[in-house]
């Protein structure tokens, strides 16, 4: 009997401690106050906690088990890309957390929010190599927005706010909070509600625009006689669709975007020139040496799309609209600079801006439209080019379209015209393979009506192919087009150009039956092999709904992108077509 | 068997590229990991952090950092903007010696044997308003304190002694006028 009291009463006080709140509980209740809809994540030890809170506190979080923790940093990517808003991923710590690596810088260099949650050895361990322990903060110092090492249970729910405010305003990015499993686990007793405390974060001043900058930048613009408008991720992220329409329309001046700025401005339009840069359009690029005037707005000046420095627009003034004032003058030296977020910006400069025709100008132009158009040779066997303008037309570019990194990827940011924001998906400043299928899976999450292609060459798709299960299981109808073409094509193509045509480490001999495989996980699978079955095949996959379809287009092996513009060469140095001569290898680095 | 480090006084020969002499100061919220995130900027680009010191601002939420960097001038106010997008950092700003009083301090113990050389190590002292801090019967160690090229000056004269070790402060810095640092 003594033995039974005992007992009881220890389980009395253990109902009684389930009545408070441990840490954990106190950091979920937290997000789902912020709004987050979905945790892509992965199991383990130092995050037991946390994953527990996720089935102990009621809350409109969604959690999607991914098959690799890589996968779900590419995920939340895919679904903030498609709304504009952060998803978290939740890991555990040592390896779990380090898979996550290149996921997050990924969305570092891409400017996406995203918060990433990884569980932590406990605090009186670290620093002594215990079991899984990994110094995630330090590592990931120089590849976030800014990271969280949380040591008091009672702050959680602070570090939280604060992480998905620094992750969502200004130019936004990801935030790791890593969680030492004690401090999960321990009882809270503080305020859900303290507010956040961040004296050195100050995104408000993007909306204090320096009138007399604007008013400089208005008479540079009002001066021009063949001006171009850059169009860049930040006019996406500030919503400045509008405002850059009208700033176009009185400029009546032609407008190229970088890769992440595609549909920002609608490339359908007769004013656009389609994405510039090293494979970008060759009227693009060849108004960027002509224009006497570049006004890029939220466009960084990548060293892909700028080439050789100190020959970019050398004959222009050039005008900086950026919220990130370490951004102006780092790669170009501009004539003036706005600083400040990108609609804010346009909504003041345009009522200073004349309205006016460039006739002559956009004459010139369009005649380069003509002179270099897009194309790709219809003999020869299937080209990815077909397949791609192909889905083009039987989605009406209506569709959500995410990439993974290569030929492939080129190919379709010029053949996938984009009329719209927010639904072109590729990951341009880190280059990341392996991120096209995730990503897609993140964007369907987060549009469960829209159509979302997953365009990937057959070596990325196979750095995150696993993630099929997760598909598959929460029956998503994303289409998966594997352009197959048995090489590392990218890096092939350099080869080909560049080193005498000798293949190294390219030829990715061993691929699997990509249908088989697919269908082995239960996803649908469609072979395309020949050229005339293309928009039969692409239209099946079209209509099949009830989960992913993946289709392997068997695609010519050795095909070039162009045009080209070799790394650090000057624009005017394009190549539109395999050149005659042996190329110098490019200065540049990729 | 401890190892034998050689050190010297000489200053490592001036490179084109490479300028020297400046002084950001810093405001920064005083949490662990902040040096880190500074450091990590500077090294990525290449500048070389000649001195750092940090202390706990009046108000104990906060640090001030002083840092003397060498590098690229050019480079030098992208990365001050850098320094300043950090979410931990309240203000980074560069201050020339005209703005700003510039300070910092050595210690230099030096071998004092005898009536001769410990007659001529004190008048250095003197002449350089330094102290004698330590004084046995075969070392002594002087602080120097002033201006950079001061405590330098005051360095390379004792150096034509025996110098056993020395250590400086690196540089601390306070705007003139009523203007914040
Ligand atoms: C993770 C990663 N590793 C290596 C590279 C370098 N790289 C860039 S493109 C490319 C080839 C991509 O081949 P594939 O996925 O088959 O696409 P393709 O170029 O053939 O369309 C490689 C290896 C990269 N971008 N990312």
């Amino acid at each position: 009997m003594e033995i039974l009291w005992g007992n009881s009463a220890i389980f009395i006080m253990a109902n009684e401690n389930q009545s408070t709140m441990d840490g954990a509980q106190a950091l979920i209740k937290t997000l789902d106050e912020l709004g987050i809809e979905y945790v892509f994540g992965y199991s383990g030890g130092a995050a037991l906690p946390i994953f527990d809170a996720l089935e102990t506190v009621e809350s409109n979080i969604k959690f999607v088990l991914t098959r690799h923790e890589q996968g779900a940093t590419h995920m939340a990517d895919g679904y903030a890309r498609a709304t504009g808003k952060p998803a978290v991923v939740l890991v555990t710590s040592g390896p779990g957390a380090g898979n996550t690596i290149t996921g997050i810088m990924t969305a570092q260099m891409d400017s996406v929010p995203m918060i990433i949650i990884t569980g932590q050895q406990v605090t009186w361990m670290l620093g002594l190599d215990a079991f899984q322990e990994a110094d995630i903060f330090g590592i990931t110092i120089p590849v976030v927005k800014h990271n969280f090492l949380v040591r008091e249970t009672n702050e959680l729910p602070r570090i939280a706010r604060e992480a998905h405010h620094i992750a969502t305003t200004g130019r936004p990015g990801p935030v790791l909070i890593d969680v030492p499993k004690n401090v999960s686990q321990s009882d809270f007793s503080g305020d859900l509600d303290s507010p956040i405390d961040l004296p050195g974060y100050k995104p408000e001043l993007a909306y204090e625009i320096d009138q007399a900058d604007v008013e400089q930048a208005a008479l540079l613009i009002n001066a021009a006689k063949k001006p171009v408008i850059l169009a860049g991720h930040g006019a996406m992220i500030a919503g400045a669709e509008a405002e850059l329409m009208e700033l176009a329309t009185r400029m009546d001046s032609p407008v190229t975007s970088t890769l992440l700025g595609k549909g920002v401005f609608p490339e359908d339009h007769p004013l656009s020139l389609g994405m510039l840069g090293m494979h970008g359009t060759a009227y693009a690029n060849k108004a960027m040496c002509e224009c006497d005037l570049i006004v890029n707005i939220g466009s960084r000046f990548d060293d892909r799309i700028i080439g050789q420095a100190d020959k970019f627009g050398a004959q222009a003034k050039i005008v900086h609209i950026d919220i990130d004032p370490s951004e102006i003058n780092k790669m170009i030296k501009v004539d003036q600079e706005v600083i400040g977020d990108a609609k804010a910006v346009l909504k003041a400069l345009n009522p200073l801006v004349e309205g006016k025709s460039n006739e002559e100008w956009n004459e010139a132009v369009n005649a380069n439209k003509k002179k270099f158009p897009l194309g790709y040779k219809k003999q020869g066997g299937l080209r990815m080019q077909q397949v791609l303008d192909e889905i083009y037309e039987l989605t009406n570019g209506d569709a959500i379209v995410t990439t993974d990194v290569g030929q492939h990827q080129m190919w379709a940011a010029q053949f996938y015209k984009n009329r719209d924001s927010w639904k072109w998906i590729s990951s341009g400043g880190a280059g990341t393979m392996g991120f096209g299928f995730p990503s897609a899976i993140g964007a369907q999450f987060a549009c469960p009506d829209e159509t979302v292609i997953a365009v990937c060459g057959d070596g990325g798709f196979q750095m995150t192919l696993c993630e099929i299960a997760t598909a598959v299981i929460h029956k998503l109808p994303v289409k998966i087009l594997v352009l197959n073409n048995h090489y590392l094509g990218m890096v092939r193509q350099w080869q080909e150009l560049f080193f005498d045509n000798r293949e190294s480490g390219v030829d990715l001999e061993g691929n699997p039956d990509f249908v088989k495989l697919a269908e082995s996980y239960g996803c649908k699978g469609i072979n395309i092999k020949r050229q005339a079955d293309v928009g039969k095949k692409l239209q099946e996959a079209l209509d099949y709904n009830d989960g992913p379809v993946l289709i392997n287009a068997e695609c010519v092996k050795t095909d070039n992108v162009f045009p080209m513009i070799p790394a650090g060469a000057a624009l005017e140095d394009m190549l539109t077509e395999p050149p005659k001569h042996k190329m110098a290898k490019p200065v540049g680095s990729t | 068997m401890a190892r034998d480090i050689k050190t010297t006084d000489k200053k490592p020969a001036p490179r084109a590229d490479i300028i020297g002499g400046h002084t950001l100061s810093m405001y920064v919220v005083n949490e662990p990991g902040v040096l880190m995130r500074i450091c990590q900027i500077f090294a990525r680009r290449a500048y070389n952090i000649d001195s750092v010191v940090v202390s706990q601002g009046r108000d104990p939420a906060f640090s001030r950092l002083t840092l003397g960097i060498s590098g690229d001038p050019a480079g030098l106010h992208q990365i001050i903007l850098q320094c300043n997008k950090l979410v931990d950092v309240i203000h980074c700003s560069e201050h020339t010696s005209q703005q700003a009083v510039v300070r910092e301090m050595a210690l230099i113990k030096v071998k004092a044997e005898g009536p001769e050389t410990r007659t001529e190590l004190l008048q250095i002292v003197e002449h350089f308003g330094g102290k004698t801090v330590d004084l046995t019967e075969s070392s002594m160690i002087i602080r120097i304190e002033g201006a950079s090229d001061k405590v330098d000056a005051a360095t390379r004269l004792l150096a034509s002694y025996e110098i056993i070790e020395t250590v400086r402060t690196g540089k601390v810095l306070m705007a003139r006028g009523e203007v914040a640092t």
